[in-house]
């Protein structure tokens, strides 16, 4: 049957075109296939491996370092941002601690301003009443003396009215007794 | 050999898979440009477009296109560093091919009227064979005779050694064959199927099965072409790792 079909395919292929047995196992065509098969694998080998694969992995590594080196600067970023906010917290503990400061000074000055117009007003008030005192006292002595120089006078013309002459000492001794009680 | 079946129904679900050249009828020699060829172009095309047009702004932030490289070119970069180790990383390049070789030809094969390469045995033979080949020499180059010591358990009680080494050195020389045609076969069944469903849809009375069985085998396949690609490749990786560091 092979023989008589050989100028059609090959001896495996039958008068209508449909293949003799498994084409797979047909002999004729082992060498064409082996020859092909080479031909490509040796084409794809030089494509991967001159073309294809290194710019592959070199795109890789270019994004995988890519993605380290963005991962460190946002390390770095934060640890900025942490300091930031760490410096931020101390300037304002410090601006608290001084103005605390400026508070309790202003405090001590007024109060010293204070104490001293204070005293200044208690002496003042004090020197016052002293005098006051005093002008009081003189007062109170000028009335004795004037009340007493009433009585010694209005006692002489009354012992005189009365028809008895009566000597001034006698007079002044009776109205300081009287005066006493 | 046509099949005639169920009155006249026609089934040629291998059909899909003929290779067949692009310019004329002829003998298909070894040179000669093919469908085959042409989806492997398309596959290279796509890569391109993804890895190299793709990824042309070099962006910090990346397109969408850019991503999707980025996304695969992580996926497989850690996949190598966690099974090889950090020694395994300088293979990159090759696992990188083979993962996006098979896995733009498996979806790109989903394309209806497209063609799938790495259904092909002979491709995948080749690829699992380069593998193994690759990490024997790279393990005895590396190491020297201790490579050896892969195959001898030093943990195992000393009776058994014998036993297991013969068991792992079969393991070792049928791990290019699984490798291979674990991926052929996945590929080229998940089409064949398609191929018998879209057969039945002819057929009037079982068609909405047909269909909807279509539909659900081709959900498979999209998961399936995934899967394949990444069970290679991180095979792959295991293998390799046994080159690098043959000590149990």
């Amino acid at each position: 049957m092979a023989t008589e079909t050989t100028d059609v395919a090959g001896v495996c292929v039958d008068a209508g075109g449909s293949a003799l047995g498994m084409p797979q196992l047909c002999a004729d065509w082992m060498p064409n296939q082996i020859f092909w098969l080479l031909v490509t694998l040796i084409a794809i080998y030089f494509v991967m491996s001159r073309i294809a694969l290194p710019r592959i992995g070199a795109v890789l590594a270019e994004r995988s370092g890519t993605i380290t080196n963005d991962i460190a600067a946002a390390e770095e970023l934060k640890n900025k941002a942490a300091e930031a906010e760490a410096a931020y917290d101390q300037a304002l503990l410090d601006a608290r601690a001084e103005a605390q400061g400026i508070v309790a000074a202003a405090k001590a000055e007024i109060q010293a301003e204070l104490d001293v117009e204070l005293q200044k007003a208690d002496a003042q008030i004090a020197a016052k009443t002293a005098e006051s005192e005093a002008a009081i006292n003189a007062i109170r002595a000028d009335a004795v003396k004037n009340v007493t120089a009433v009585a010694k006078d209005t006692a002489k013309e009354l012992v005189a009215a009365m028809g008895g002459t009566a000597d001034a000492k006698t007079i002044t001794a009776a109205v300081t007794a009287r005066m006493k009680g | 050999m046509a099949e005639e079946k169920e009155g006249g129904l026609v089934f040629h679900p291998l059909d899909q898979f003929i290779v067949k050249p692009l310019f004329g009828d002829g003998p298909v020699h070894w040179y000669t440009p093919t469908n085959l060829t042409l989806w492997m172009a398309i596959a290279l095309l796509a890569i391109v477009a993804v890895f190299v047009f793709g990824s042309r702004g070099r962006a910090v932030i990346p397109t969408r296109l850019q991503s999707i490289g980025e996304l695969i070119y992580g996926f497989i970069y850690k996949m190598v560093e966690d099974v090889t180790g950090k020694d395994g990383v300088k293979y990159f390049p090759y696992i990188m091919t083979l993962f996006l070789f098979i896995l733009f030809s498996n979806y790109l094969a989903l394309i209806p009227m497209s063609y799938s390469p790495t259904s092909m045995i002979a491709v995948t033979a080749i690829l699992g064979f380069g593998v193994f080949f690759a990490v024997t020499i790279l393990g005895f180059v590396k190491n020297g005779p201790a490579f050896l010591g892969l195959f001898w358990m030093s943990d195992a009680p000393a009776i058994l050694r014998p036993i297991i080494a013969i068991i792992e050195v079969i393991s070792y020389f049928v791990r290019p064959v699984s490798h291979s045609i674990r991926l052929a076969g996945n590929i080229m069944a998940g089409h064949a199927v398609l191929k018998v469903f879209a057969g039945f849809a002819a057929l009037t009375l079982v068609s909405p099965v047909a269909i909807f069985g279509i539909v659900a085998i081709y959900g498979l396949e999209v998961l399936v072409c995934g899967i394949q690609a990444y069970v290679f490749t991180i095979l792959t990786c295991v293998y390799l790792k046994d080159a690098l560091h043959p000590a149990h």
